[in-house]
């Protein structure tokens, strides 16, 4: 997850062996045309600009960040459902970086992605039977009970009646929808599953219905997750390691404790001085972080250290150096020049 | 076109505790799948400089009691029945007309989503400007600039002056939020709603809208009703808790008493559903089983009760009859059934330590 060898080693998650997703100076850029005609390129909208970052067969990686981080970007690509424009991803030791979509059909099995919205990610014309295993029929997997047994079983593992197989998706609630698009994930039992925010259009009560069932299928299949959130409450109960995003680049990442007891990056200060708890006392006491100003553009971030222009810290080494991502203990990755713990919660 | 309640207007009841004092609030709507009871026995009081947090999840009510007090559903279908007094006028029974005049001066509303609160195609600080004009009508032209300017300026947009000419969509998430209660402050009111007012916000954005919130309070004094299911922010600002479920009040305290001490089993339920930042949750989550009901078949009796863990423990009366709100302890409110003796030892025994 840096560039030195000896601390990428560091970094390399408990599971002994290769890591199950690599990710190396990733990045994606969306060109910004102009012109009627002729268009021609006036910018890049830098979505995605350095990233690194590895995920274990079995655990999960938490990426948190607020919009325009790149989040959602990186979840995109790591499924393939984008092209990189630069740096690589080697999913279980393949480079699947820029090969065909052809080439990458097979290895839809092994990824697969949870969306945000329940409401568009399922097709309101097809029924629930045809959404969970039109995969399986798309990739000539024949289950040896039939595929109609199989989504049953699906719909069960996930909470859902099997008997509800010719339903659509509007007679369900949003949870249940969510359940629907997680028995899809399943169909072709990935390692990998992208979850982009599973759960942050879910009901409270909801929503921890949908982490359980997270959690029991990844213990019971072996499941690695890539779960992509803003919550970091949310992420602080699913994740085994987390990294931090910040306009297209990670800013701190490291183990789950050792990040949320002793962060050291001032983004991922003001973030977690931002998150309200549930406990008065505590939010009265609580020191509070305003972070100025607005997000930069994508299109144009701040030179050197993507944050100095909010950073109450900031100095003109800040303005001038950009701060690469490196350990400052074995596991603890920072991007940062004047890294110092801070407690906020 | 009102389905207000005509006759006998003047009700024989006693002079409002609180600033805002809604009392037994009820609205359904009539539609072809059958009645929906969306607020159905409300009531709860609100004095200036003070805050009360309505949680619910969707379908709880909690919207429409907000838009009921700002009298937005007079002269569609909706059945509205009770009491809403503020500072001394009622407002259920009172004139539509009377009623404008009142919303966006005495009280105002911030939406949740200010992209589709805003208006697209005219420019920020003329929304605001109007909204002066509306309650101001001799005001001079560029007496409403400079106010709207000045109300921009107040919740924190930067070279105001210039964005007043701006349109929303030029504005970024957070700013849109500011400039929503720019025009909500416009004509100080002394009641300000707040719907959802930070979910569509990034966390630090959020933070900065709560700010803002609080120190606005400070400054006039208004009273703030912040409906939200995010139990964080509520913690945050919140001088008073309402927990709704299925249209009715489920628990209604000071905030140190709904967090620390919860009675009702819903909010149990809410607080072990929670993930919390400051700590690891044992292994799993404790969600509530099953889901909000509907509000056109809302639950015989206790409308929580087939989701509630205790029914068992009281028996037939969860289904058959309705739980009134009762005192606890000082101004603690609880509708169950459950004895306050077993609530407080399946408190201390069963929640408390998961939490």
């Amino acid at each position: 997850m840096s560039t030195s060898t000896a601390d990428a080693s560091a970094a390399a998650p408990s599971a002994g062996g290769a890591p199950l997703l690599q990710v190396s100076k990733l990045k994606k850029h969306f060109p910004v045309t102009r012109g009627i005609f002729f268009q021609h390129k006036v910018g890049a909208v830098q979505a995605v600009d350095g990233v690194d970052l590895t995920v274990a067969s079995g655990e999960t990686l938490g990426v948190v960040g607020e919009s325009g981080c790149g989040k959602s970007t990186l979840g995109r690509l790591i499924a393939r459902l984008l092209e990189p424009t630069d740096g690589s991803i080697i999913f279980d030791g393949r480079d699947i970086s820029h090969i065909s979509m052809r080439e990458m059909r097979p290895l839809r099995r092994d990824v697969q992605m949870i969306f945000q919205d329940p409401f568009s990610s399922l097709n309101p014309r097809h029924t629930v039977g045809t959404i969970v295993g039109t995969a399986l029929e798309l990739q000539n997997m024949k289950p040896p009970q039939g595929t109609k047994k199989r989504v049953q079983e699906l719909l069960e593992l996930v909470g859902l009646n099997p008997e509800h197989y010719n339903r659509y998706p509007h007679e369900f609630s949003g949870g249940q929808r969510q359940r629907i698009g997680v028995a899809r994930a399943l169909a072709l039992q990935p390692k990998l599953i992208v979850a982009d925010e599973p759960v942050s259009a879910l009901d409270v009560s909801i929503q921890a219905q949908v982490i359980n069932l997270l959690e029991d299928l990844q213990n019971e299949f072996d499941l690695a997750y890539l779960f992509i959130a803003h919550d970091l409450s949310v992420v602080r109960h699913m994740a085994d390691r987390v990294a931090v995003m910040y306009l297209g680049q990670v800013m701190e990442s490291a183990d789950r404790d050792t990040l949320y007891e002793h962060p050291l990056h001032p983004y991922t200060h003001a973030l977690m001085s931002a998150v309200p708890v549930p406990d008065p006392a505590k939010e009265k006491s609580r020191e509070r972080i305003l972070l100025s100003g607005d997000l930069p553009s994508p299109i144009n971030p701040p030179p050197a250290c993507r944050f100095h222009t909010r950073c109450w810290k900031a100095t003109e080494l800040c303005r001038t150096e950009k701060p690469e991502l490196r350990a400052i203990t074995p596991g603890h990755l920072v991007a940062c020049h004047y890294p110092e713990e801070r407690h906020v919660t | 076109m009102s389905a207000v309640i005509e006759e006998a207007v003047t009700p024989p009841s006693p002079a409002p505790r609180a600033f805002l004092d809604v009392r037994d609030l009820r609205v359904h709507f009539p539609t072809d799948d059958g009645l929906v009871k969306s607020v159905d026995g409300i009531s709860f009081q609100l004095d200036r400089n003070q805050t009360l947090g309505i949680v619910g999840e969707s379908g709880s009510g909690k919207s429409v009691t907000s838009q009921a007090i700002l009298g937005l559903h007079k002269g569609t279908t909706a059945r509205i029945e009770g009491e809403i007094w503020l500072d001394g006028e009622e407002l259920v029974h009172a004139d539509a007309d009377d009623v404008r005049r009142l919303r966006g001066s005495k009280m105002a509303m911030i939406f949740q989503d200010p992209l589709s609160a805003l208006h697209p195609y005219f420019k920020v600080g003329a929304q605001i400007s109007e909204a002066f004009q509306v309650h101001h009508p001799d005001a001079s032209r560029q007496e409403r600039r400079d106010r709207a300017i000045e109300m921009l300026r107040r919740v924190g947009i930067p070279n105001p002056d210039k964005r007043y000419d701006d349109y929303a969509h030029q504005f970024s998430g957070g700013m849109r939020q500011r400039a929503m209660i720019a025009m909500a402050l416009v004509n100080d009111p002394s009641l300000l709603i707040a719907d959802e007012p930070t979910t569509a916000l990034d966390v630090t954005v959020q933070a900065q809208i709560i700010d803002l919130m609080v120190d606005l309070q400070e400054e006039f004094g208004s009273a703030i009703i912040i409906i939200t299911h995010d139990l964080g922010v509520v913690a945050e600002i919140a001088d008073d808790v309402l927990v709704m479920y299925g249209g009715r009040a489920a628990e209604y305290g000071p905030a140190d008493e709904v967090f620390y001490r919860p009675e009702h089993p819903y909010a149990w339920g809410l607080l072990g559903s929670v993930t919390r930042l400051d700590r690891v949750r044992e292994e799993r989550l404790r969600p509530i089983p099953g889901t909000p009901p509907s509000l056109i078949s809302v639950p015989s009796g206790c409308s929580f009760h087939p989701r509630c863990p205790y029914a068992s423990r009281v028996g037939a009366r969860c289904r058959t009859d309705r739980p009134d709100l009762e005192e606890t302890t000082a101004d603690h409110l609880v509708a169950c059934h459950l004895p306050p003796a077993d609530r407080a030892t399946i408190f201390r025994d069963e929640i408390a330590p998961t939490l």
